[in-house]
């Protein structure tokens, strides 16, 4: 992937309304999203860029934070631990053993801990001063997620429920529905195979991406209408920015959350028994 | 805008078209955070937290513990002040019947002995009237012999001794006397 050639941050130029340049010269688009190689060549596949450096970065704060926290918790818990325990528990308590129990669920645990706190991560970095860029706005971040969480389910019924158990569990096979149940068959089937994995990824991308775009286009906007009576219209863009941070970073939770919620509600589709 | 638009396009950009690279990377950067959450760091918090709640329930254990005891404790308590009572009143009960008995012995004891003083005077009575009975006789008899005596002129005293003639007149009074009285 190379980066736009053409690309122009709108802060490199003097671009501003009533100068003669068009609003088109800098606003925010798909060549928002790409970046140019930090490393290697653009053109093969071995590069490096800015959204794999946040990804490796945001993996290693997560593992420093829980290094520090966890690696000699203590019974009676200091501050970090005691903030580190209230995640853990909340997904733990509030997220695994809501939906798949306790006794099953209790092996996910640690999968859906990492799942969470890494999808927040990445969508945190989006507000992160000087970095402020979402990985996940990249559908590659989101897309390996889902499609190990799609492999375990998949793996998981057929464990459970055996090769026929699983045509019947990704069918939803019941002979109550009648002449429908060809019909009900064939949607389930292209429901629980193709659309729910993609769906499951492009759902934290696109919101990732749409949130990326809003704060990109508020505040490309602020600088742009910088000059004579746009100052006031740049005042309000400029307070836009600050809201849609915060409602940035309510979105961002929000999004992790919503993705291990559908994780476990697959993985407790796939244990529950066919009925 | 468009322009840049069709030439991201010709270049085959689909924002929905995952860059392999990425997807490497984002693999490793998940497995990075699985492995150490999986394998070190969540064990090592779940041991902690078994760990505290053992040690809440110990604790409550604990508390159970002392409260039984303290329960088990009140009640020897009571039972203890039960017991106490009980002998209390039983001590009491047992003394009023001592001072009943004392009381009933003591009265028994004086009656018995006004009793024997009665008797003891009624005896000294009976041997002082016998005693005078007996006097006067002899003084009658000795009066009567010498009244005789005078007037017949010679001493019947040794006669009348021997004769008993004297005591049977006496007793015949005696007799008399006692038939009297019987009738009355």
């Amino acid at each position: 992937m190379s980066a736009d050639p053409t690309q122009v941050l709108a802060f490199d130029t003097d671009c501003h309304i009533f100068d003669g340049c068009g609003f088109a010269e800098v606003s925010p688009g798909l060549h928002s999203f790409l970046f140019q190689p930090l490393l290697g060549d653009g053109d093969s596949n071995l590069y490096f860029n800015k959204t794999m450096l946040l990804a490796l970065l945001g993996s290693i704060i997560i593992v420093g934070f829980f290094w520090a926290a966890f690696r000699r918790p203590q019974v009676v818990p200091g501050k970090l631990q005691m903030v580190a325990e209230a995640g853990y528990d909340f997904i733990r308590r509030g997220v695994v053993y809501e939906t798949i129990g306790k006794k099953e669920g209790e092996k996910y645990v640690p999968l859906v801990v990492s799942l969470f706190f890494f999808v927040w991560m990445m969508n945190l970095w989006s507000i992160i001063p000087v970095a402020q860029f979402p990985v996940t706005s990249i559908i590659a971040y989101p897309m390996v997620l889902a499609l190990l969480v799609y492999i375990l389910w998949v793996s998981l019924t057929f464990k459970r429920h055996g090769f026929v158990g699983f045509w019947k569990n990704v069918t939803g096979y019941d002979k109550s529905l009648g002449a429908v149940l060809p019909l009900a068959m064939l949607i389930e089937l292209f429901s629980n195979l193709l659309i729910r994995p993609f769906t499951h990824a492009v759902r934290l991308f696109a919101n990732m991406f749409a949130g990326h775009t809003l704060l990109l286009l508020f505040t490309i906007a602020s600088w742009y209408l910088l000059n004579g009576v746009g100052i006031a219209y740049a005042s309000v863009s400029f307070v836009m920015v600050i809201v849609m941070t915060a409602f940035e970073l309510f979105i961002q939770a929000l999004q992790a959350y919503v993705f291990v919620l559908l994780t476990c509600t697959y993985i407790q589709g796939a244990l529950a028994e066919h009925h | 805008m468009s322009q840049l638009l069709t030439i991201a396009a010709s270049e085959g950009e689909n924002p929905l078209i995952p860059p392999i690279p990425e997807l490497v990377i984002g693999l490793i950067a998940f497995v990075i955070v699985f492995g150490f959450l999986a394998k070190k760091l969540l064990p090592n918090i779940n041991k902690v937290l078994e760990e505290r709640r053992e040690a809440i329930e110990g604790g409550i254990e604990k508390a159970e513990a002392a409260q039984t005891e303290a329960q088990s404790v009140l009640e020897q308590y009571k039972a203890q002040l039960a017991e106490a009572r009980h002998e209390a009143a039983r001590l009491r009960q047992e003394a009023q019947e001592q001072g009943a008995t004392l009381i009933a012995e003591m009265r028994a004891e004086g009656q018995r002995q006004r009793e024997e003083i009665i008797a003891a005077g009624h005896a000294q009575i009976q041997a002082d009237r016998k005693a005078a009975a007996s006097a006067l006789r002899q003084d009658v008899g000795k009066l009567a012999t010498e009244l005789a005596g005078k007037l017949v002129g010679e001493s019947l005293e040794d006669h009348a001794r021997q004769s008993r003639v004297i005591d049977r007149f006496l007793d015949e009074l005696d007799d008399k006397a006692t038939k009297a009285e019987a009738t009355r």
